[in-house]
């Protein structure tokens, strides 16, 4: 699971078209991660502006149930 | 629960880019019941697009020039090697790739108008969120339009949802991309440059750009769109294209000076188009169905004319009341007759460019010099490279029996 810097990102969907997962969406000025997420990293890797990052440590399994809820 | 809305159409298309529109135009030009759903509540923004198109290809789709979505006519193209020495191609010779840089946000909301005016409906702010299955086959899109579910019935659904597309997933299509065919872009649109409006500039090498380019596409006197397209393989860390695009603006002190009015980002695909662009009632278009030329990065054009067979083929569908992928086939069969030859000779350019080193982009480039081609082909180069530095055709060979 992957976390956005909203202040950064600029909705621009590159993620949403590079993830082999279908686990992100757009909706609106908001990337939405889901449960299909298998933290890969593809999407920091195209994101233009470095707004893409791991989620570290325990929050990322709080975010992954948060997901999967 | 609140009701779902319910809605029939002949055709949905996904996506108010200009394959979208296109299709959507063709298929209401048919006398179909066509309905265009974009997601943005506008057409046409944000822009994501370095908006240098070629002009060739406009006549046929039926589109005359416009004033209003025309910022610059340029006459042709400069490319720059790792060490900025560059060769000036005239429009014939760059391959008719350039002419136009335009104002892609009142172009794409020109071909929508288009597409209304030829009949079909149109609804922004409307995201499709996945397809309605009947009996294992797709009869139509969930989507939510404003604050509400919809369905839209439709036998055909053409997806024009982009570099970002999910139809196509949805629809059991392989749509996924490998690292190294796809860009990570970013662009500004600087004001107050020291650009030459007669040209498009490319900067090549990896000093420039890593595996991709870097554009300058003049939108007037003192005004250009500099954006970058950076090789996802060549991306290991965080905002690799900002970095690079901000450090080669800071080297540039024509293009230092300037001050951005709009920010662009975004991603491009430059592999080779999908295996298969239709599936049961549904048909792939442009950025979607992977037609981007993977030399240039540019999806316009050829999202418009495969718009515009999808709209064909629709009609084709409902006259013969066949639905069935098989049936479909008609329309792969239409664009790839057209752009298959051309993406598959641009891809293995691409391939080829990516493996180049600095040093020998430099003799490349250096070697044109002497030279007077009509046209830029791979053999008009290497038959130019050949006589100045032998030793590169042989790495050359090399490669391309590798």
């Amino acid at each position: 699971m992957r976390q956005v810097d909203r202040d950064t990102c600029m909705h621009c969907s590159a993620c949403v078209g590079t993830c082999p997962f279908d686990a992100i969406t757009l909706f609106d000025m908001h990337i939405v991660f889901n449960e299909k997420c298998v933290d890969c990293g593809m999407c920091d890797r195209v994101c233009p502006v470095g707004a893409i990052t791991p989620i570290p440590g325990t929050e990322r399994l709080k975010a992954k149930v948060r997901a999967a809820a | 629960m609140e009701t779902m809305e319910r809605h029939s159409y002949d055709v949905v298309v996904v996506g108010g880019g200009p394959g979208g529109a296109c299709a959507a135009r063709e298929a209401a030009k048919a006398g179909l019941k066509t309905l265009l759903v974009e997601k943005r509540q506008e057409i046409g923004t944000p822009v994501r697009c370095g908006e240098g198109i070629a002009t060739a290809w406009l006549d046929q789709i039926g589109v005359q020039p416009g004033k209003e979505w025309i910022a610059n006519e340029v006459d042709g193209a400069r490319i720059f090697a790792p060490n900025e020495q560059y060769i000036t191609l005239d429009a014939a010779q760059a391959g008719n790739e350039t002419g136009f840089v335009v104002e892609r946000d009142l172009f794409d909301k020109f071909l929508a108008r288009e597409a209304i005016k030829a009949g079909a409906d149109m609804w922004v702010k409307t995201n499709a969120l996945g397809l309605v299955m009947e009996g294992g086959v797709p009869v139509g899109v969930h989507a939510r339009k404003l604050n509400k579910d919809v369905e839209i019935r439709a036998p055909v659904i053409i997806a024009a949802d982009g570099f970002e597309s999910r139809v196509g997933l949805w629809a059991g299509i392989k749509t996924q991309l490998k690292p190294k065919d796809i860009e990570a872009c970013l662009q500004y649109r600087l004001v107050g440059v020291d650009c030459d409006p007669r040209y498009n500039d490319f900067y090549i090498g990896s000093n420039h750009a890593p595996k991709g380019y870097l554009w300058v596409f003049p939108k007037g006197e003192g005004e250009a769109n500099v954006g970058i397209g950076v090789s996802l393989a060549a991306s290991p860390g965080l905002a690799t294209a900002k970095n690079c695009l901000d450090a080669w603006i800071k080297r540039h002190p024509g293009y230092a000076k300037g001050k951005s009015i709009e920010d662009v980002a975004g991603a491009v695909s430059v592999s080779q188009p999908l295996k298969r662009t239709v599936a049961d009632g549904v048909m792939l278009v442009g950025d979607a169905a992977r037609l981007v030329d993977p030399l240039t990065g540019g999806g316009v054009a050829n999202a418009c004319v495969s718009g515009m067979y999808a709209g064909k083929a629709a009609k084709l569908a409902h006259d013969a009341h066949d639905f069935t992928a098989t049936f479909l086939q008609c329309y792969e069969k239409m664009w790839r007759d057209e752009l298959e030859e051309q993406l598959m000779r641009n891809y293995m350019a691409k391939e080829t460019l990516s493996k180049l080193s600095d040093d020998q982009l430099n003799k490349i480039v250096d070697a044109l010099q002497d030279v007077r081609i009509d046209k830029v082909t791979t053999l008009e180069i290497l038959k130019a490279v050949q006589a100045k530095y032998p030793e590169i055709v042989k790495e050359f060979e090399a490669m391309l029996a590798a």
